[in-house]
C-alpha cells in the first residue's frame, strides 16, 4: 500500500478558522523529483497548508501522508522526512552559522561526526563554507535565506516545504535561491514551494493553484500558460491579483 | 534514548549561553534580590520581630530571613523571562524549529524547562555567594542540601511559566500577565514576612497565602538551607507542577488552534 503512495498525499483536506473556511477539500498528490509552486494571492490559504503541514495546526478533515506517513497516525515519522523554511526568519542571530546548523541537528536527535560531515557538505553546496563561524547577524538577507535551506536539508529529507522564501530579497539572491531549488528537485528530492512571485516557475514545473482554500488546477506550468504568458492564465482564475508579479519567464509557445 | 539527550543537551547550552551573554539581564537578575537584601531588609529590619519558628532554632535577622524568599524570586522573575522568551520566539518565528522536531513535544518543552531551571540555579547559587560576601551565610551543608529544593522549585515556577506562554497569544499581552503573577505570587507569600505574622494583620490574607505555591517553594528552600525537609511544601509543589506541566502540554497540542493563526 505504501509503495503505491505518492510521497506527497494531501486528500480531501479542510480547516476552518470558526466559521470561516480556510482550505476546503483540498486534494494535492505529487512525487519525487519534482519542483511544484503553490500559486494564490494573500489570503488563498497557502500558510494553513504549511501550517497542517508541519503539523503546526492538525488536519480535523481530510488526510496528509508524508513518504509514506500518516500525519495523523505517525506524525513524527512524517516530520522526520520534511525540511522546511518559514517564511519568517527562524535564526538565532547571535549564535555563529555552525551552531545554529548543529542545533537544528540536535532537534533533529542527530549529533557526532556525521552531523558535522552534513554541516560541511550543505555549507559547500551553498558556497558557504568559510561563513561558518561567523555570528548570523553578520550575513546579508541572501545569505541567511540560503543558510536557512543549509538547515533544512541536514537531515536528509525527502521533501522540502518552502514558504515564500525569497520574500525581502534582491534579484540576485532570489535567482541563486530559486535555481538552487530546481537543481534539488533534479537531484531527486520534491520540492514543494509556496509563491506569489511567477517569475520563480519554470514551464516544466508543477503548479498548483490555490485560491480562497480551493485548488482551481493542477498541472505543468507550460500547460498552464498555454500560448500566453502564466500571469495571464493565473488572472483568468482567480481574477486580478493584487501583489501577484508578473513575469516575462513562462511564456510557451 | 540517544536523540533525546542530545536535544536536551542543545537547549540546556543554547539557553545557558544566551544567559551568559545578555549582561544586561545576568546583572539585572543579582542586582534585583542584592537590593531587596542590602536594602530594603536592613530598613525593615526594625520593623519587624521575628519570633523562633522552624526550621529556625534560634533568633535570626531579617536578612536571613529574607534570603529563601529572595531565591524563590529570582526563580519566579526566572521562569516569568523564560515564559516571555517562549511568546517572543512563537511571535518570531524561531518557535517553530521546535514544534516541528520529530521529537516529542512535550519533550522538547519539558527540555525547555529543564534549561530555564538550570539557569535559575546558576542566578541563585551566584546570589548566595554574594549574600555570603556581604555576611549573611546558612549552615555549610544547607548549600548543598538547597540545590534538590531549587530543582524541584525552579521546575514548578518554570512549569507555570510554560502554561502562561502557552495561552498568551500575543506579546503585548505580557506585561499585565507580569503584574498579575509575579506580584500578587511574592507579596502573598511567606517569602517576605512570616504567615503568623500576617496572620495578625488578616486571617484571609494568611489563608491566600498558606495556598499560594510559591509559599510552598520559598518554604521548601528555606527548610532545605537548614537540612530538612518540607514534605507539605514538596506536595503541593509537586502537584502544582504537574498541573501547570499537563496544562502546559495541552496548551502547546497542535490539535488545538492556541496557534496564531498564520497569514496568507
Amino acid at each position: 500500500m505504501r509503495a503505491l503512495m505518492n510521497v506527497f498525499s494531501v486528500r480531501d483536506v479542510s480547516y476552518n478558522y470558526g466559521s470561516k473556511a480556510a482550505l476546503d477539500d483540498v486534494t494535492i498528490e505529487l512525487d519525487t523529483g519534482r519542483f511544484c509552486a503553490l500559486l494564490g494571492p494573500n489570503g488563498a490559504g497557502k500558510s494553513t497548508l504549511f501550517a497542517l503541514l508541519t503539523r503546526l495546526l492538525v488536519a480535523r478533515q481530510g488526510s496528509i501522508h508524508i513518504a509514506g506517513h500518516d500525519f495523523a497516525r505517525e506524525p513524527r515519522k512524517a516530520l522526520a522526512r520534511l525540511g522546511v523554511v518559514f517564511q519568517q526568519p527562524t535564526l538565532d542571530l547571535d549564535m555563529s552559522v555552525s551552531w545554529n546548523l548543529s542545533y537544528f541537528a540536535a532537534l533533529q536527535g542527530l549529533s557526532g561526526g556525521v552531523v558535522s560531515q552534513r554541516i560541511d557538505a550543505v555549507l559547500d553546496r551553498l558556497d558557504m563554507r568559510e561563513r561558518a563561524g561567523e555570528k548570523v547577524r553578520e550575513l546579508n538577507g541572501g545569505h541567511r535565506r540560503r543558510m536557512e535551506i543549509a538547515r533544512a536539508l541536514i537531515h536528509e529529507p525527502d521533501i522540502l516545504l518552502l514558504d515564500e522564501p525569497t520574500v525581502g530579497l534582491d534579484a540576485a539572491s532570489r535567482s541563486a535561491i530559486t535555481d538552487y531549488a530546481h537543481d534539488l528537485a533534479e537531484s531527486g528530492m520534491l520540492i514543494f514551494w509556496a509563491t506569489h512571485l511567477v517569475d520563480e516557475i519554470r514551464p516544466a514545473d508543477d503548479v498548483v493553484v490555490l485560491h480562497k482554500g480551493k485548488v482551481l488546477t493542477h498541472e505543468r506550468a507550460a500547460h498552464l500558460a498555454g500560448s500566453g504568458q502564466l500571469i495571464d492564465a493565473f488572472t483568468r482564475l482567480t481574477g486580478p491579483a493584487p501583489g501577484l508579479v508578473p513575469n516575462h519567464a513562462v511564456t510557451v509557445s | 534514548m540517544k536523540g533525546y539527550l542530545v536535544s536536551l543537551r542543545a537547549i540546556v547550552t543554547r539557553e545557558a549561553w544566551r544567559f551568559l551573554n545578555q549582561r544586561s539581564r545576568f546583572f539585572a537578575a543579582l542586582v534585583r534580590p542584592m537590593v531587596w537584601l542590602v536594602v530594603f531588609a536592613a530598613g525593615f529590619r526594625a520593623a519587624l520581630g521575628l519570633s523562633i519558628i522552624p526550621p529556625y532554632q534560634t533568633y535570626i535577622t531579617y536578612e536571613v530571613y529574607i534570603v529563601p524568599g529572595l531565591c524563590g524570586m529570582i526563580q519566579l522573575f526566572n521562569a516569568m523571562q523564560s515564559s516571555l522568551s517562549l511568546v517572543y520566539d512563537r511571535e518570531m518565528g524561531s518557535m517553530r524549529l521546535l514544534l516541528t522536531s520529530p521529537l516529542p513535544r512535550g519533550w522538547l518543552l519539558f527540555c525547555k524547562l529543564l534549561a530555564g531551571t538550570a539557569v535559575s540555579l546558576l542566578q541563585v547559587y551566584v546570589f548566595l555567594l554574594l549574600a555570603a560576601v556581604f555576611g549573611i551565610r546558612m549552615p555549610a551543608f544547607g548549600y548543598l542540601y538547597a540545590f534538590p529544593a531549587l530543582v524541584i522549585s525552579g521546575l514548578m515556577l518554570g512549569a507555570l511559566g510554560l502554561l502562561i506562554s502557552s495561552t498568551i497569544r500575543q506579546l503585548e499581552n505580557f506585561a499585565g500577565v507580569m503584574n498579575f503573577v509575579i506580584f500578587p505570587m511574592f507579596f502573598l507569600s511567606s517569602a517576605l514576612y512570616p504567615l503568623w505574622k500576617m496572620q495578625e494583620s488578616s486571617a484571609l490574607l494568611r489563608d491566600i497565602c498558606a495556598v499560594n505555591p510559591f509559599t510552598h517553594a520559598v518554604e521548601l528552600i528555606r527548610f532545605a538551607l537548614y537540612g530538612q525537609l518540607n514534605a507539605v511544601a514538596l506536595l503541593w509543589i509537586v502537584s502544582t507542577f504537574l498541573v501547570c506541566l499537563l496544562g502546559a502540554f495541552w496548551g502547546y497540542d497542535p490539535a488545538r488552534t492556541m496557534m496564531r493563526r498564520p497569514g496568507g
